[in-house]
């Protein structure tokens, strides 16, 4: 087991050294994009001198590499600054929109990852059937278009033809979980239809790979049912390239709704963050971004580890 | 040939009116998927089996062996397929008998033990979780009495530690203890018929003695029918009741045990039966003190280097000599050769390679000294890269030791290929996948001759061959050294090889050098006593030398 502890402590630190790395690469993405706060915030008619006075009072005279080293160091501790464009506590800000966007990840993962796992294990046990062939050619289907257009479609469908589902996804902290559970069922599908295809694939895949070894050849030579034999002595040991791909797409639940928050008007992390991006809101932009570099590292490094304790040579050493 | 068959099939009529008639099966076809689409491999073949009787099905490999056993169970492998024919299990018709009818019967009734113990247990569950996992789902036991019965067949297979070993996981166990685990999972359901495919042909032959014996008691024991595949003669001799001689998807010949290994019939059993025909002269005796290579006190070890692999070890090698290095598997035969090729530096030591030093690490030896030690592969299949052809994978050699290039190297690899009999003009565009096992292995020597080496180290070379494909390969290395002066270093487990090629040998016992003599010596009295244990181990033709050596050694531990 120590072992397995001193792996978990090396990806954890690979992890941060990781995320230092994003870090600084995001300072500086943001740092040449074109425009100016302060231009943006007092407009067409502001004189030289007051967007002077302005941008001395932001600190955005001083030099890239000493507002770096504060914000990186500010960050470390925990204070992540104040937005730039209202002066709130980014914190704050922050917090509500990122429980929102974990809430619709975690809603639509809840799908996703069964209805996954299901089809993969299906499509493996009658693999170029009828039914392997229709539940590949809608998968991919539905992930070959981008994603607004998938949004847009089911709003058209089941929103604004059959009015099943409403098409703006507000929710607030006052409703209760079934009406918030309501409101976002659009944007869940949106993203398990997007997701789905990946993990189905990946778990098809690993498990027909595997059903060509000797001990699931001995399985069969055992009587066991063509079920068992996946479910019991393929699967597990071809958990982990699958483990991997959930990981993958866990972390794309949270990091890639941007653009199904934008669309369902849904106060998540990722519709603060275009919105701060056209206001040159630069710290909320900067914070965000790391959030959501942070919440893939972790997914990912979680991902590393069960992978590897799914090798029974790992977990049961001689 | 048709004539034979003919007689066979009309004498096995006769002993299917016997009533006690466990399995029959008559004029079995199987067709494989080849390259060139489906082609047959098993041409109609007839067999029966008694209950409690045990058949050996013997054959070299590509005779239809394995797939006519998995027959037995109403199974075809991907890319088979049983294409005509009657098999019949207890009057159950297995050419007819739907999926659901052939589940029911396999483990509860018919049980299969592999090859690879290692690979045919799930890695990622319990001994004992898979043994019982046929009594429950047949439906046959609770999971309690099913464990307890586990427990107790371990106990008869002399498992160590019966009632924990079940606990563990495959990769905590050793390759024999895993081979008999796999023979007490077939046990659990007391089936009427268990196919063992080649059960002892991954072990070595310390370790085979176990399993047999182990095997061969338990079967008798439950009164247990069964088919027992493999290509060596000497280990069917022990286990058989009778014998079936096929090849290439055709009986031969069909006797019971004795009258088999007395009077065999057909010239190709008496072929099989023949001692190894290896033509080797004896060589003139190099210069006294001669030594190529030198290995003087090695230690080695992998990884954080706390647990060495190789203790001490001292061996000399004499110049255009072979000097065969056996021991069982895990002895640190082939830690050896890492060694002396430098890919993994010893720890300790030194290697005099023509009374000089060499580096220990192959990175900071020189090109020069890089060419003359080669080694040639076990598995010619993975040591040859499939997307070359073969005028590139000699090619290759060529260039990078010799810069030969152009035409002159075009001819030395057609001179390369014609030395180890293979057709240059046919064979120099071609690719790996095309050649057969022992053409391959051709290939691979040829390209350690190209780059015209002092010395070759070859790692366990026959032993993925058959016996007639090997043999040719000896031949080839014998007639080679003649000719070019060159010193082999030879890993094995098989003796038989060692006495047909070895100068001198080097006996290997956990990472220790137990002895080294001249083959002659080795191989008669008074014998070192780890020497003698491995030499009694090599299973003989006579069908009770089992029970005598098994005796033999009882008397003996009774003593001690």
């Amino acid at each position: 087991m120590n072992s397995i502890l001193l792996m978990t402590l090396k990806r954890l630190s690979l992890g941060v050294i990781t995320l230092f790395v994003v870090s600084l690469i995001i300072f500086s993405a943001v740092e040449i994009l074109p425009g100016d706060l302060a231009q943006e915030v007092l407009g067409q008619t502001a004189t030289p001198e007051t967007i002077a006075a302005f941008r001395h009072e932001l600190g955005l005279d001083k030099p890239a590499i000493s507002r770096y080293v504060s914000w990186l160091t500010n960050m470390i501790q925990g204070d992540f600054g104040h937005s730039l464009a209202n002066g709130r506590a980014i914190s704050d800000l922050l917090s509500d929109r990122f429980s929102n966007t974990l809430f619709v990840a975690a809603y639509a993962a809840i799908i996703a990852v069964p209805l996954a796992l299901t089809l993969g294990i299906l499509a493996a046990l009658y693999r170029n059937s009828w039914f392997d062939r229709i539940a590949n050619i809608t998968t991919l289907s539905s992930i070959s278009f981008p994603e607004f257009f998938v949004a847009y479609i089911l709003i058209l469908f089941l929103s604004v033809n059959n009015s099943f589902f409403p098409s703006l996804a507000n929710i607030s902290d006052s409703m209760p979980l079934s009406e918030q559970l309501y409101r976002t069922i659009l944007p869940a599908i949106t993203l398990t239809l997007v997701v789905v295809v990946h993990m189905m694939r990946m778990t098809r895949a690993s498990i027909i790979n595997v059903l060509a070894s000797p001990y699931v050849e001995m399985a069969r030579m055992k009587g066991m049912s063509p079920a068992r034999v996946i479910v019991f002595h393929a699967l597990p040991n071809a958990l982990a390239p699958i483990i991997n791909v959930i990981a993958l797409n866990l972390a794309y639940l949270v990091v890639g709704v941007v653009v199904v928050e934008v669309v369902f008007v849904y106060p998540g992390l990722g519709q603060l963050l275009v919105d701060s991006v056209s206001k040159r809101d630069i710290t909320v932009v900067q914070a965000a971004s790391l959030i959501f570099a942070g919440t893939f590292i972790l997914l990912n490094l979680i991902a590393d580890i069960l992978s590897i304790l799914s090798n029974p040579r790992l977990l049961n050493p001689r | 040939m048709t004539i034979c068959e003919e007689n066979l099939t009309s004498e096995t009529v006769k002993q299917d009116t016997q009533a006690d008639s466990l399995l029959t099966i008559r004029g079995l076809k199987i067709s494989a998927l080849l390259d060139s689409g489906w082609g047959e491999i098993v041409h109609g073949v007839d067999l029966d089996l008694k209950a409690g009787e045990i058949l050996g099905l013997i054959g070299e490999s590509g005779a239809g062996k394995s797939s006519i056993g998995l027959a037995a169970m109403g199974f075809a492998r991907n890319g088979c397929k049983l294409t005509e024919g009657e098999i019949k299990f207890d009057g159950i018709d297995l050419m007819q008998a739907s999926e659901k009818q052939k589940q029911s019967l396999r483990g509860a009734r018919i049980a299969y033990v592999a090859q690879s113990a290692a690979a045919s247990f799930n890695p990622a569950s319990s001994l004992i979780k898979q043994y019982c996992e046929a009594p429950i789902k047949h439906g046959l036991m609770s999971s309690e009495s099913a464990e307890k019965e586990a427990i107790e067949l371990y106990k008869k297979l002399n498992l160590p530690t019966p009632d924990l070993i079940g606990f563990r996981y495959p990769h905590q166990i050793s390759g024999g203890q895993l081979q008999r685990a796999m023979t007490a999972m077939a046990m659990s359901c007391k089936p009427d018929l268990i196919i063992f495919d080649e059960p002892t042909t991954a072990l070595d032959v310390t370790t085979q003695i176990e399993v047999l014996s182990a095997i061969r008691d338990i079967v008798r024991e439950y009164k247990t029918a069964a088919i027992y595949i493999t290509h060596d003669l000497a280990v069917v001799a022990q286990m058989a009741d009778r014998i079936q001689v096929l090849k290439d998807g055709n009986t031969v010949e069909i006797a019971d045990t004795k009258t088999m290994l007395s009077a065999p019939k057909e010239d190709y059993t008496k072929s099989l039966w023949a001692v190894r025909n290896i033509n080797r002269e004896a060589k003139q005796q190099s210069v006294e003190d001669d030594y190529i290579l030198q290995l003087k006190n090695i230690s080695a070890s992998y990884g954080n280097g706390t647990q060495n692999v190789l203790h001490n070890i001292n061996i000399n090698v004499k110049r255009g000599q072979t000097l065969a290095v056996v021991g069982e598997s895990g002895s640190g035969k082939s830690t050896t050769a890492r060694v002396l090729t430098g890919l993994l530096a010893a720890g300790e030591g030194e290697i005099l390679f023509n009374n000089k030093a060499l580096p220990l690490n192959y990175k900071k030896r020189d090109k020069e000294t890089l060419r003359h030690v080669q080694m040639i592969y076990q598995m010619a299949d993975t040591a040859l890269n499939p997307k070359q052809t073969i005028g590139q994978i000699i090619g290759r050699p060529l260039d990078f030791y010799l810069g030969l290039k152009g035409e002159k190297k075009q001819a030395r690899i057609k001179a390369l290929l014609a030395q180890v009999d293979l057709d240059p003009d046919k064979y120099i565009s071609r690719l790996p996948g095309e050649l057969s096992g022992g053409q391959k292995q051709r290939v691979s020597i040829a390209r350690a001759l190209a780059a015209e080496p002092e010395f070759i180290i070859c790692d366990e070379v026959t032993s993925a061959l058959d016996q007639v494909v090997s043999e040719g390969i000896l031949n080839l290395l014998d007639r080679l050294q003649k000719s070019l002066n060159i010193t082999y270093l030879f890993i094995t487990h098989d003796l038989s090889t060692v006495k047909a090629i070895a100068d001198e040998v080097v006996v290997m016992l956990q990472g220790k050098v137990v002895e080294q003599e001249k083959t002659d010596v080795l191989f008669a009295p008074p014998y070192h006593e780890y020497t003698k244990k491995l030499l009694s181990s090599v299973p003989q033709m006579d069908p009770n030398w089992l029970d005598n050596l098994l005796k033999q050694r009882q008397q003996e531990r009774n003593q001690s």
